[in-house]
């Protein structure tokens, strides 16, 4: 007795217990061999990394100060950013709504519509903007099309699966209130569905339309039209002063079209 | 008798000025987009046989340079593990500096820009920065991951410690504890769980964003794709495409399970 009331006192506390303390030891040694291995194996010349600091530095003295020369030919670019961004949004609706309402479930006409769905939104979000642009150049030539059409094709999975998620997530009782009626498949749609996801739908197209105003910067540095395609020939000739002018626009693009979007979102909620 | 009554559904927007106002403002802007933007009609015409030639080209995606693949598949998984030790390290002392409840307000503001200004551009911009800077392969993509990272991951743990619990801070501090032992005994162990969970998902996205910034030349898959359609071997293409989706899936699967496990 007087053993164990011994014991009950000379206990330490400890945060874990050993088998915590093990497997945390466990998963530290096996991130250290990872992480050995990746510095050891990477195809990395190592000067260039003690090197990469200076030459950082160098490039943006190089870079100062903005050049204004060319600032129209960007403006201009800037518009065809913003519009290749909202024809893609807008597009976008067209297919995915129609692809959110069978990737629903309790919308899903079958079984077979409700995994066609889902596979068509899985594949549209698994692909990059970037390769979906690269496929489009292919296929299409260099031009706005591409990234029009590459920025809804990647819109397609984002926006489709927020509508299904919202479209999951709606009252039954409006639906069945219709049905009761004997209101028709278009009739229960038109006024018992959309009434319940439109703040829904207005607020997740306002999102993927400011997301697609950023992705839709790069397109052009695979040649799918923007502001990318002047960025990309101002660096393949090294006038670095306008590099940073169109650096600059694009900021100031990304915090118009947060400070749009921001307006929107307040309006519509 | 009176006259038949019938119930109309309600407009979405009331006034109708707003409302035909809105339909006409976007008639115009569609009308004014497509007749300013430089559509190549001709070249768009080729578009549907050239697309069944790629695509017939194509199928069945060939796995013959399958060693090719591997190793352009290694060179992202490492640029995406170290970018996120990095970022993730680095992303701390940010975060820190980020919060205004633990930092003063010139170090509140510092700590403020370098998140805006890591997150303000599309990874692919930053990626093609450090290409010209530093040269072709994968240091350039892991400068840029590193960054990437520092926003992200900076922003949201920024968030959380402001959300922090007070009182074990105040607790530290009445019992004498320094700013460090603040840090360590009452901040961090409050964003640990979070922080674990932001790391993986910053692996996650990583992974993802290190097959888009190879295709600018920052190293690998996404430069052994870009060669692989620059040189018109779409079978080969392909074959990358579907084994990044597959990765994609998998990492995805991965990242949300272990965040699953520990949150």
């Amino acid at each position: 007795m007087v053993d164990h009331a011994q014991k009950l006192a000379n206990r330490v506390w400890q945060r874990h217990s050993r088998k915590q303390r093990l497997s945390r030891y466990g998963v530290f040694f096996v991130t250290l061999l990872v992480v050995v291995w990746a510095v050891r194996d990477i195809d990395i010349f190592w000067p260039w990394v003690w090197d990469a600091p200076t030459q950082i530095a160098n490039l943006g003295g190089r870079m100062w100060p903005p050049s204004a020369a060319g600032l129209g030919a960007i403006i201009r670019a800037l518009i065809e950013t913003v519009h290749i961004a909202t024809l893609a949004t807008f597009l976008t609706i067209f297919i995915a709504l129609p692809v959110s309402y069978i990737a629903a479930q309790n919308t899903t006409p079958n079984r077979a519509c409700l995994w066609l769905g889902r596979f068509i939104l899985v594949a549209s979000r698994s692909v990059n903007t970037i390769i979906w642009a690269l496929l489009f150049v292919a296929i299409f030539g260099p031009g706005v099309l591409a990234g029009i059409l590459a920025i809804a094709f990647r819109s397609i999975g984002f926006i489709g699966k927020l509508m299904g998620e919202a479209i999951e997530e709606i009252d039954r009782r409006p639906v069945e209130a219709m049905q009761a009626t004997g209101a028709s498949k278009a009739k229960v749609i038109a006024y018992a569905i959309v009434p319940q996801v439109m703040p829904a739908f207005f607020a997740i197209v306002i999102l993927r339309w400011d997301i697609n105003i950023r992705e839709s910067t790069v397109l052009g540095l695979v040649g799918a039209g923007g502001i990318g395609v002047i960025l990309q020939s101002a660096i393949d000739t090294f006038a670095w002063p306008t590099v940073a002018t169109i650096l600059l626009a694009i900021i100031v693009l990304v915090l118009i079209g947060e400070a749009i979007t921001g307006l929107l979102r307040r309006r519509v909620m | 008798m009176t006259p038949q009554r019938h119930w109309q559904k309600p407009p979405f927007i009331q006034n109708p000025w707003l409302r035909y106002g809105l339909w006409a403002g976007a008639t115009l802007y569609l009308l004014w987009a497509l007749g300013s933007l430089p559509f190549d009609w001709t070249r768009i015409a080729e578009g549907l046989p050239r697309a069944a030639r790629i695509f017939s080209g194509g199928f069945p995606p060939s796995f013959e340079r399958f060693d090719l693949l591997v190793t352009g598949f290694k060179e992202s998984l490492q640029i995406a593990l170290l970018a996120t030790l990095l970022g993730v390290g680095l992303s701390i002392p940010c975060a820190v500096m980020a919060a205004r409840n633990i930092s003063p307000l010139p170090v509140y503001l510092l700590g403020r820009a370098i998140i805006i200004l890591s997150r303000s551009f599309h990874p692919v911009i930053v990626a093609i920065l450090f290409v010209a800077a530093v040269g072709f392969g994968p240091l350039a993509g892991i400068i840029t991951l590193t960054l990437y990272s520092i926003g992200f991951v900076g922003k949201l743990l920024a968030e959380e410690i402001e959300e922090i619990d007070w009182g074990q801070v105040e607790a530290v501090r009445a019992a004498g504890g320094g700013f460090m032992a603040m840090l360590c005994y009452a901040v961090f162990p409050q964003i640990l769980p979070r922080q674990v969970g932001l790391s993986m998902y910053q692996l996650d996205s990583n992974l993802r964003a290190s097959a888009v910034v190879g295709i600018v030349g920052a190293g690998g898959i996404g430069s052994t794709l870009m060669n692989a359609f620059g040189r018109y071997d779409y079978a080969f293409a392909f074959a990358i495409l579907l084994i990044i989706i597959a990765v994609i899936l998998v990492s995805e699967g991965i990242s949300g399970w272990v965040r699953k496990k520990i949150w």
